[in-house]
């Protein structure tokens, strides 16, 4: 579904991306794990070009996006994106944030955006809150309402950028919940995450990147129980106790 | 001097009355283009059109913002008063018509750093959420940055439609009828000084003191919002 070939991407004199190559296949849930400043966000990012790469080429559904002469922006309808700050549109009610982008970019009524809207609120526990501004909502309402915002447009793929990282620890789990309800129904998933445990759980394959590069990929048992590469193991040494 | 106040505005309320109505045409004229125009001279600093390394939209309209700020609003007003009616003969300006200019050329350039300044404190997290969704930058811009820039520079904007109403009192160096340019006449045909002059005070305060008032109802209408 999305294929990654030789990406590099430098910010400044910084080479954050020093050569990824990469496949996603469908139905698949790939969880990147490594340290800060690994490159694992940059290369989430470049997955819908959100940040521009350097050179490389992303496939994605059989189309190179990297080409400058596609529309980028009816590839993404098809890529959903939860941020770690969530970026809830605070001038937007709950329901509106939800409706605007399909009203706008489908072609869908009015009406069929909103019983979407409200089915897709209900499903995450927050039907109640349809008509409240996200000002009112916690940091997890906050998040759960980024999530079904972005399964709004029906996209082939979600990208999770550290979706629990900025969230207080109480709310974790149920924005967690969502996404492995979302996950086991199938939805092909990249996650960029610290919780380890989740990552365990709910992968198919787990890559660890670090200096730029996949150093290492596997399924969850593989990468967690049986580390090949050294900086895996000292990594995981330092975040599993 | 109670009594002279009340003996000027019954005999002489129409010259207020005219002086009200050029100070209000002045400045209603200039907030209106200049709201237009610094709001597309905002977004073409922000184009990043570039020639190699130069941004030349940026760098013309960064280079007028700084010289009109940098500059007495005074001096500029002589220089469009003499500049205009030489450099288009042809169109013969008049005064009014030379000072409107100059007020619009100054406000423009303040309004557009406004207007900057407000969009650019927009978290740029939420223009890589439109993005995301697949909005072009177009829609993201109207639908998702603009609304809540709005917010962000009503009262700067309020503040800077408030100082161009104040500073058309400049503009009486050219005699074009507005408020303080009826002080001026008065004050040379009664040899009456402090009297008109808190008439015309009053009546300035009591435009901007409108205006700020009628602004912040509109801003909290839309906070109600979020």
């Amino acid at each position: 579904m999305i294929k990654v070939v030789d990406l590099h991407k430098s910010f400044g004199p910084l080479q954050v991306l020093k050569g990824v190559d990469e496949h996603i296949k469908k139905g698949e849930v790939v969880s990147i794990i490594g340290p800060s400043g690994s490159g694992k966000s940059t290369f989430l990012r470049c997955l819908n070009l959100l940040e521009q790469p350097d050179s490389g080429q992303i496939f994605f559904e059989g189309v190179e996006i990297t080409d400058k002469k596609i529309n980028i922006n009816e590839h993404r309808q098809k890529m959903g994106m939860v941020f770690q700050h969530f970026n809830v549109f605070p001038h937007l009610t709950v329901r509106e944030n939800i409706t605007l982008a399909p009203s706008l970019l489908k072609k869908v009524t009015q009406v069929q955006a909103q019983e979407q809207a409200m089915e897709l609120l209900s499903r995450v526990g927050l039907a109640d809150k349809a008509d409240e501004y996200p000002r009112r909502l916690s940091g997890g309402q906050k998040q759960r309402l980024a999530i079904v915002r972005a399964l709004a447009m029906n996209p082939d793929v979600m990208l999770f950028d550290e979706p629990t990282s900025a969230l207080d620890p109480e709310m974790v789990g149920e924005v967690l919940n969502v996404i492995q309800s979302l996950m086991s129904a199938g939805m092909t998933s990249v996650i960029v995450t610290h919780e380890m445990g989740f990552a365990k759980e709910v992968s198919n394959r787990v890559l660890f990147m670090d200096e730029g590069i996949i150093m290492e990929s596997g399924s969850p048992e593989e990468v967690f129980n049986q580390p090949q590469n050294f900086r895996t193991k000292d990594f995981l040494s330092r975040v599993l106790h | 001097m109670l009594e002279t106040i009340e003996k000027l505005l019954t005999q002489y309320w129409f010259l207020f009355a005219k002086g009200t109505g050029y100070t209000l045409l002045l400045s209603g004229i200039t907030v209106f283009f200049s709201s237009i125009i610094g709001t597309v001279f905002a977004m073409l600093r922000m184009s990043n059109w570039q020639i190699g390394k130069f941004r030349p939209l940026h760098f013309l309209i960064t280079a007028y913002v700084e010289i009109i700020r940098g500059t007495p609003m005074l001096v500029q007003l002589y220089f469009f008063y003499f500049l205009l009616p030489k450099a288009v003969p042809q169109l013969d300006f008049s005064p009014f018509t030379c000072i409107t200019v100059a007020c619009i050329v100054n406000s423009v350039a303040y309004v557009a750093e406004i207007i900057r300044a407000g969009i650019q404190a927009v978290d740029k997290g939420q223009m890589e959420a439109a993005r995301c969704l697949g909005m072009s930058q177009k829609q993201a811009m109207v639908k998702i940055i603009i609304p809540q820039a709005t917010k962000n520079v009503l009262p700067a904007l309020c503040n800077e439609f408030v100082t161009v109403i104040k500073e058309t009192s400049i503009a009486s160096t050219f005699f074009v009828g507005e408020l303080m340019s009826q002080y001026k006449a008065i004050t040379g045909a009664l040899y009456l000084t402090i009297e008109p002059l808190i008439i015309i005070a009053v009546i300035y305060f009591v435009l901007t003191f409108s205006l700020s008032k009628a602004i912040a109802v509109f801003e909290r209408r839309l906070q109600s919002g979020d």
